[in-house]
């Protein structure tokens, strides 16, 4: 059990949560061997909402998937609470991007219970009031014994959000779970979720394209560069609470788009 | 006189929005012809209706019972036959045989298509069986199996199985592979392994490919059935529905020919409107997965 991160600031916590050192993913095209990222480190503390961001093609979604234990990691380990990740777990529930996450043929309410119950964590009733609890807290209450395709979009979302939170993970990885929905419905589930999590207090990675999406969503944010997917800064984000809010996100804004963009022309600033 | 191009600043306005109580009509109701011809049985029963005039009046038309008895000729052989217990009984005897068939094609085809998700060789094994002995007719087989089994219904549910199981495993297996690395993914997140995963993951969102499949298979099956009857029912002298007609014909008794035949065709109707449909309603058409 190896202490990393030497280099970056003691923020006066407990042990990390999860600790990524030195992670270089590989994966196998028909006729490449494609590196998606290389010597990646970081930590993720308890309650943290740790945001990786970078553009397309820097590994972040690979990455996540590493820590999810899809994959195997080339070189370096990945560590959830000192134990070797080697293969996916209900400790790590994912939330994905697409909305056919959701088991087509399970109404809302069973598609929340279904880990709990397949994995053993709770039965009988337990497994429904907890069900029932999380699915009220992402305000479906009125859905729960409808089908998913019968729902919009944002709402898949809330009920995949509702289902990976009602396992109560160590962690939650979340794989760009807005970037599919409309800019309106997106800054509403982004606000929600951070209702959630003054509720709960859970942790998080959230994997993001969006500069502006992972300031507001993030509390600590770590940039990757592309091809390969290497650590650029590891960067806080703005506190919620802050003075100035809205000036201070700009000015983070744009320096996280300088930081991206240093080695091309682009300036102008990015607005998703 | 030249117009300006660009329309003038126009002022913003905002819309006066009416509560929804106040609403005239929102929804209409059907009117009562509309409803009843929304129900596809009914739509159905109607073209039963017409097809059954048409051979009536075409029956009576050749007015020959040797080729086309009419269809009151027919109904009447059939209730004939009902009511002195010879049909019930022929029919029992194919849907005894067809049943077990079908049912171990089934599970033939459940073994296969598990065995060929999980392991390599295995997806190979089921590629090159099914290449090999999808196209063989059923039929063909008959004589082998009658070799092999003799004359005893066994050799029909041999021929059966064969008939059932690759057309099954075909559209299993590839429903297994179509389904959504997602979902995959999910159910491996919740850390579902071996049967867990297949079970609760892979046969239920691959269902519309294995509802195909049954289907499919159930139709080879019943085809091969009459016709394998046809010819076994000759040399053992004894058997089910197709035996019925092959019997009924080799005196002339045309119309319980066509009763026969007709039977054959209710069972199917029943088979793919009562019980697939129910099926096909209470999973996937609920679930979404088919419209």
């Amino acid at each position: 059990m190896a202490t990393i991160a030497a280099n970056l600031p003691d923020i006066g916590l407990t042990k990390p949560l999860l600790s990524v050192s030195g992670v270089t993913l590989q994966y196998k095209t028909r006729d490449h061997e494609v590196t998606a990222t290389y010597r990646v480190g970081f930590e993720v503390y308890p309650a943290e909402r740790y945001v990786v961001l970078g553009p397309s093609g820097c590994g972040k979604s690979t990455l996540l998937k590493a820590v999810g234990g899809y994959l195997t990691p080339t070189e370096g380990s990945i560590r959830l609470r000192g134990a070797i990740v080697k293969q996916p777990g209900a400790d790590r529930m994912m939330v994905f991007q697409e909305f056919d996450q959701l088991l087509p043929w399970k109404t809302v309410k069973q598609n929340v219970i279904f880990p709990l119950l397949s994995s053993g964590t709770l039965r009988g009733k337990a497994a429904e009031e907890r069900a029932l609890d999380y699915i009220e807290k992402v305000n479906l209450t009125k859905f729960a014994d409808t089908y998913p395709h019968t729902l919009s979009g944002g709402m898949k979302q809330r009920v995949a959000i509702a289902r990976a939170m009602a396992m109560e993970p160590a962690i939650l990885l979340m794989d760009e779970p807005f970037a599919a929905l409309d800019a309106l419905t997106r800054r509403k589930m982004q606000d929600e979720l951070l209702e959630l999590w003054d509720e709960t207090r859970f942790t998080m990675i959230f994997v993001t394209h969006s500069i502006v999406e992972a300031i507001r969503v993030g509390s600590r944010i770590l940039l990757l560069s592309p091809h390969p997917g290497q650590v650029k800064a590891e960067l806080n984000s703005v506190e919620r609470d802050a003075p100035e809010r809205e000036e201070a996100i700009r000015a983070l804004e744009t320096r996280i788009h300088e930081m991206l963009f240093a080695d091309t022309v682009e300036t102008e600033i990015a607005n998703g | 006189m030249a117009k300006t191009l660009m329309a003038a600043v126009r002022p913003e306005r905002a819309g006066s929005q009416v509560d929804a109580a106040n609403f005239g009509i929102v929804q209409r109701p059907l009117s009562a012809w509309e409803n009843v011809w929304n129900q596809t049985w009914l739509r159905k029963v109607v073209i039963l209706i017409v097809l059954a005039a048409i051979w009536e009046i075409y029956g009576r038309a050749v007015n020959n019972q040797l080729i086309v008895p009419p269809f009151s000729d027919t109904i009447k052989a059939f209730f004939a036959s009902i009511a002195d217990g010879e049909l019930p009984a022929k029919v029992w005897t194919s849907i005894k045989i067809l049943s077990f068939g079908y049912a171990m094609g089934v599970l033939l085809a459940a073994l296969l298509t598990t065995l060929a998700i999980t392991t390599r060789v295995g997806n190979d094994l089921l590629e090159t069986l099914t290449a090999m002995f999808n196209p063989l007719p059923a039929i063909a087989l008959l004589p082998l199996a009658l070799l092999w089994f003799g004359l005893k219904p066994f050799s029909l549910a041999f021929v059966l199985i064969h008939s059932v199981l690759w057309p099954v495993a075909l559209n299993t297996h590839s429903g297994f592979v179509a389904v959504s690395t997602t979902l995959r993914m999910v159910g491996k997140n919740y850390g579902l392994r071996g049967v867990g995963y297949v079970t609760k993951i892979l046969i239920p969102a691959a269902f519309p490919s294995i509802l195909a499949g049954l289907k499919i298979g159930w139709a080879f099956a019943w085809r091969t059935l009459i016709a394998a009857e046809l010819v076994f029912g000759v040399t053992s002298g004894g058997g089910g529905l197709g035996w019925f007609i092959v019997e009924n014909k080799n005196v002339l008794n045309i119309p319980y020919v066509f009763a026969g035949l007709f039977t054959v065709i209710l069972i199917g109707l029943f088979v793919e409107n009562v019980i697939f449909r129910t099926i096909e309603q209470r999973t996937i058409r609920r679930w979404g997965m088919a419209s």
